[in-house]
């Protein structure tokens, strides 16, 4: 058995039990099993197409026929926010899998270095974070042309320097314990010290940074397709849904509520698990039952 | 610094002969010098000022034997021992390991260095990866120097670390918060242990253990130094320990050696004042004696190694500074065979305290 599986085995255990016990953190959960699931899965278990035109029932409030109600074509609006919630799951997924990679790994390099390189990846990143973040976002979809690829890199440029201070704030505390310091002394490279003394001790910060962008970078994305610089009609986003709905908003509410709440519970449902994770994810705080079981 | 070379050559010259010295019977190969620093300076820049934290000091440690080094804390005691790993840059002076000169050595090299010189750390919690198990810590000296093949053989190792340092081998998947201090360390010494080094730099082990764990831990260390015919540099402010552990002992104030010798020589006749006013503060078992016991209060806090006095570093706590002290740097210079100090007035100071 290899050295890392030993301590994983341990934390994935402790996670899942801990989580089991924590009615938010299983609420966000499922919700977010509900989420991939419909994600995945959405244009097989939609009750009807997306693009299916009616204009025998156009703007009809939620029926049993149509939970969600109809829009200004006919179109099933449950059917459009769970074919929608895969766009949503992938720009987040994708994008902050970018900020993560590129951000983790600047700041990495940065707090673990220090010096010239620090000062010339972290000012590269001050000038990122300078830019509000829907400005730069809306720029550089501005350069490539929008779609879902660009609103992604788009997003994912934008997250980046979030990731990159926090790894760094990280690592600049972790690089002086004494524990560094200790593999250093037994041969460690600087490599193996990053990998597995320095980032799993930073690891509670970024899952919880993780989660946080996550919600922000599918709001963001919202955002895009809000200004119409994301996903390109007739495909559906929840915020271009949010733009389509806002001339009906007195006649026609559920246009933009249904889209709208699938973006509030989506968020909701990925900090909670987030800061139930960062709980869990120390293994310095014992429950209970642990710590009754280590004194045995 | 020629002055104090030559002194520090005569230093050396004069130690070898040891083995036909019945004082040191522990030594099966006395010649074989496994590390050693000569003339080492380490200076640090800090907004205050250059800390000389260590400032013209040169040790030798031969195989087998227990260099003991005491100081209060800002000597530079625990500087010296990292410079050993290479794990602090020398301003000046040669590192030695094995007769290799490591002072210049790059990154790369020193991490095979680090095999042949482990450390165990003062704190044993804080030296421990809270992230890692027992287990993985230990393994890490085995997998950065490829010493084991495979995953069955790497545990099989484990747990014959763990044992040797009387640990039961499952504890190899608990983490360091699961374990007590005394545990801890002896997880800290199993690590060490692990690259079977020439020498083991012991950094205060016990100072942050209880009273009761501290005997355990020497004592192990003791039975693993008698097994294994470890090597070891021991740092500590506890003279006492030092005492009980050491074959040689150098005792270090403001970044300078300020006297050497054994234990004995060092316990029954200090030469140096200031090693006096450190054994002055030693209680004593026996009743009597320690009603006897005169203690040498030294006045003032140890001085700021930003701006060490001139002359000799003790003279502005020296109880019997005289003014030639504030002339000449005094150097390290035998008063008996094997017994150094560097006083202008060795002995004679002590005597003088001590009559008063």
């Amino acid at each position: 058995m290899s050295e890392q599986q030993i301590s994983r085995e341990g934390q994935v255990r402790r996670a899942l039990s801990a989580l089991r016990r924590d009615p938010l953190a299983l609420t966000g959960t499922l919700v977010l099993a509900v989420l991939v699931v419909v994600g995945v899965g959405g244009s097989w278990l939609a009750p009807s197409g997306i693009n299916e035109v009616d204009v025998d029932v156009m703007l009809q409030p939620p029926s049993w026929a149509h939970p969600f109600g109809t829009d200004e074509l006919g179109r099933d609006v449950l059917s459009r926010v769970m074919v929608a919630a895969r766009v949503s799951l992938q720009v987040g997924l994708v994008s902050v899998g970018i900020a993560l990679v590129v951000g983790v790994t600047l700041g990495l390099f940065a707090g673990y270095y220090r010096g010239w390189l620090d000062n010339v990846l972290m000012r590269c990143m001050d000038v990122l974070f300078a830019f509000p973040v829907l400005l730069l976002a809306v720029a550089i979809v501005a350069v490539l042309g929008p779609g879902l690829t660009t609103a992604m890199v788009a997003i994912g440029v934008v997250y980046t320097p979030i990731f990159a201070r926090v790894t760094r704030a990280g690592v600049l505390s972790v690089r002086e314990q004494v524990f560094v310091r200790a593999a250093v002394s037994v041969g460690a490279s600087d490599l193996r010290i990053m990998r597995r003394h320095v980032l799993p001790n930073i690891a509670a910060p970024l899952i919880v940074q993780t989660s946080l962008s996550l919600a922000f970078a599918i709001l963001s994305e919202a955002a895009l397709s809000f200004l119409g610089l994301g996903v390109q009609p007739p495909d559906p986003a929840w915020g271009r849904m949010l733009f389509d709905g806002r001339g009906f908003v007195t006649e026609a509410w559920w246009l933009g509520f249904f889209p709208g709440a699938a973006i509030f519970v989506t968020v909701l449902a990925f900090n909670l698990v987030g800061d139930a994770l960062r709980d869990v994810l120390d293994p310095r705080q014992l429950t209970v039952s642990e710590a009754r079981r280590s004194t045995a | 610094m020629s002055e104090r070379q030559r002194a520090d050559h005569q230093l050396n010259a004069a130690v070898p002969a040891d083995g036909a010295h019945a004082a040191v019977p522990k030594q099966r190969d006395p010649g074989e010098v496994v590390a050693e620093l000569d003339d080492l300076a380490v200076w640090f820049p800090t907004p205050a000022g250059v800390v000389r934290a260590v400032d013209g000091v040169s040790l030798r440690v031969r195989r087998g034997e227990t260099l003991g080094l005491v100081g209060e804390s800002g000597s530079g005691k625990s500087t010296a021992g990292l410079a050993l790993l290479r794990l602090v840059d020398p301003t000046s002076g040669t590192v030695r390991v094995a007769g290799e000169d490591v002072t210049r050595w790059s990154r790369r090299r020193l991490r095979a260095l680090r095999r042949r010189v482990a450390m165990v750390f003062q704190d044993p919690q804080a030296s421990l990866d809270p992230r890692l198990t027992i287990g993985a810590s230990i393994a890490e000296p085995l997998i950065v120097h490829r010493l084991t093949d495979g995953g069955a053989a790497r545990r099989r190792r484990v747990d014959e670390l763990l044992d040797m340092v009387g640990l039961r081998g499952e504890l190899a998947d608990r983490h360091p918060h699961e374990l007590s201090g005394g545990q801890r360390q002896r997880v800290g010494i199993a690590r060490a242990l692990a690259g079977e080094p020439d020498l083991i730099v012991l950094d205060e082990p016990i100072a942050s253990l209880d009273l009761s764990v501290q005997a355990q831990i020497m004592n192990l260390l003791r039975r693993l130094q008698r097994d294994l015919g470890l090597t070891y540099l021991f740092i500590a402010h506890d003279l006492a320990a030092v005492e009980h552990m050491s074959d040689r002992m150098a005792v270090m104030y403001l970044g300078r050696i300020v006297e050497t010798g054994t234990p004995a020589q060092i316990w029954r006749d200090p030469a140096h004042p200031y090693t006096a006013a450190l054994l002055s503060a030693v209680p004593v078992a026996d009743p009597q004696a320690e009603r006897d016991r005169r203690r040498i209060i030294l006045s003032g806090d140890i001085p700021s190694p930003v701006d060490p006095p001139g002359g000799c570093r003790f003279r502005t706590r020296c109880p019997q500074a005289r003014p030639e002290c504030a002339e000449t740097d005094p150097v390290l210079a035998e008063v008996d065979p094997d017994h150094r100090a560097a006083c202008l007035f060795a002995g004679e100071a002590v005597r003088a305290m001590r009559s008063r």
